[in-house]
């Protein structure tokens, strides 16, 4: 169990069967009053977002949260699936769940899979992901506009900013966290 | 954490308050720090020192000095509160506390106002003020010019919760009330002292003799932010050991313990019209010294141990 006083900013905890995380905590206790726990948190499955004040009596239960090792295998009818790289065992997430993380998954690449008991919630990418440039349209020499970058869309479909000097069928490294470009990779 | 330059700022500032009180006559002391009994207070949780307690506040002591025959006394000291981390929280702090026989709350706050003014005047371009003299904090511009502003809890429960306070205090939601919707309003373009309480929210505070449901308590707030505490000091032992008592029971009802502290209340009636306050010194030197939180006003903050 946690109390009031275990709250901040990451804590994961469980209200009503759900698991919540705290994304802002301010700590306040007018002179001589009581403690104020004034949090927000997002549903860890919903992603609803709420806000709540909680007394220092306040208790809440951990979350079984967990996090394991996953390979991506396929997608089918929006449902993408997941195998252990351990046990083998398979699951899946639904394209809601994967929200944004689908711009920059591929094919075989290996994430975290966040469980809650046995449900599967989340997944985490790797920081780095190489992926193909498939669509960039070559860079007009001269080109007066002033712009040092230009647009093209990846295997996934994902839309970016880029050097000009990249072209179709190069293999770029992209951020996961800023979907920002890094760098050309030769392979 | 503090730079060396914020060391030296903090330092001056120090020295400051300590001429300012010396130059008004006051005498400067330094009660212990680890006690046998503390005054009951349910919202405080003490840290324990073998079987004794650090002091949550240094008022036990000075207000035994003041039954000694002390006239003006002033102590600038540490105090430990548990389970207090936060933005303006850390649970080891520093507290100027000071008490002046014969006054009550409104001369005290004229005083606090003046020791915040004098502070301003001696170190003119050390502090974040402007030109005008205004106080740049956080994104706000704050007009210290005196003389500042007087509010009663009733009248600001009023203007900015939209509520009576005799709902609130029915409800028991004094405190969120006053947190989420009357402080952020406080002290914003000028400073404020917040007045007259809830006599249920003033444990050693006198009884008002115009309202005998508020207690002669007031808490300074600049921009938003909670400073000093002070009261028209309650001298009545018997009152005191029946308000007391009532503290005991709820902390005896969540399981903790408390005792009478019998050797303050002995000395209490020799004690005389008093006021007395408590000013966080690490939040003022926040404000003074332009920082967002506390930690941008003290040496080392918890987790830096």
């Amino acid at each position: 169990m946690y109390t009031a006083s275990d709250l901040r900013k990451g804590l994961k905890i469980q209200i009503d069967g759900e698991p919540y995380i705290v994304t802002e905590f301010d700590f306040s206790k007018p002179g001589k009053g009581q403690a104020l726990y004034r949090t927000k948190m997002r549903n860890m499955i919903t992603g609803v977002q709420f806000t709540q004040t909680y007394r220092s009596n306040d208790k809440f239960e951990r979350p079984n949260l967990e996090e394991r090792n996953m390979q991506f295998l396929y997608a089918q009818d929006e449902e993408y699936h997941f195998m252990d790289t351990v046990s083998y065992e398979q699951i899946f997430l639904t394209k809601e769940q994967l929200g944004d993380n689908l711009n920059f998954l591929v094919d075989n690449m290996e994430v975290q899979v966040l469980f809650f008991g046995e449900r599967p919630i989340d997944i985490t990418l790797p920081t780095f992901v190489n992926l193909e440039v498939t669509v960039a349209e070559p860079w007009a020499k001269g080109d007066t506009s002033g712009t040092d970058t230009k647009p093209v869309t990846v295997q996934t479909g994902f839309q970016l900013q880029v050097p000009p000097f990249v072209n179709q069928g190069d293999k770029i490294q992209i951020d996961t966290r800023t979907g920002s470009y890094i760098t050309r990779v030769k392979e | 954490m503090l730079s060396v330059h914020g060391l030296q700022q903090r330092s001056d500032l120090l020295q400051a308050i300590r001429s300012f009180f010396i130059e008004r006559a006051y005498i400067e002391v330094d009660t212990p720090h680890r006690l046998p009994v503390l005054i009951p207070e349910s919202n405080l949780i003490p840290f324990t020192s073998e079987s004794w307690f650090l002091q949550t506040s240094p008022e036990l002591c000075m207000k035994r000095l003041l039954a000694r025959g002390c006239t003006q006394i002033f102590q600038i000291c540490h105090c430990f509160r548990k389970e207090e981390n936060g933005r303006f929280h850390q649970s080891e702090f520093s507290m100027l506390e000071w008490y002046h026989k014969d006054w009550n709350y409104f001369d005290l706050m004229q005083e606090c106002e003046d020791l915040v003014v004098a502070l301003c005047q001696r170190f003119p371009g050390m502090l974040p003020l402007d030109a005008d003299g205004m106080l740049n904090w956080a994104g706000e511009r704050i007009s210290l010019a005196p003389p500042w502003d007087r509010l009663s809890v009733a009248e600001a429960f009023q203007r900015y919760a939209e509520t009576e306070l005799d709902e609130v205090l029915a409800k028991g939601s004094f405190d969120e009330v006053l947190v989420t919707a009357v402080e952020p309003h406080l002290g914003r373009s000028r400073p404020v002292f917040l007045y007259d309480y809830p006599i249920e929210l003033g444990s050693l505070a006198r009884c008002s003799q115009k309202n005998n449901r508020v207690a002669e308590r007031f808490e300074l707030y600049i921009g938003g932010v909670e400073l000093a505490n002070g009261f028209s000091e309650l001298v009545d032992p018997q009152e005191q050991r029946r308000r007391f008592r009532h503290e005991i029971k709820t902390l005896r009802s969540e399981g903790r313990e408390a005792v009478m502290p019998e050797k303050f209340l002995a000395d209490l009636s020799k004690v005389g019209e008093t006021a007395g306050i408590a000013l966080g010194l690490d939040r003022l030197f926040m404000l003074l010294m332009g920082g967002i939180d506390i930690a941008a006003a003290i040496p080392f903050i918890f987790e830096e141990l």
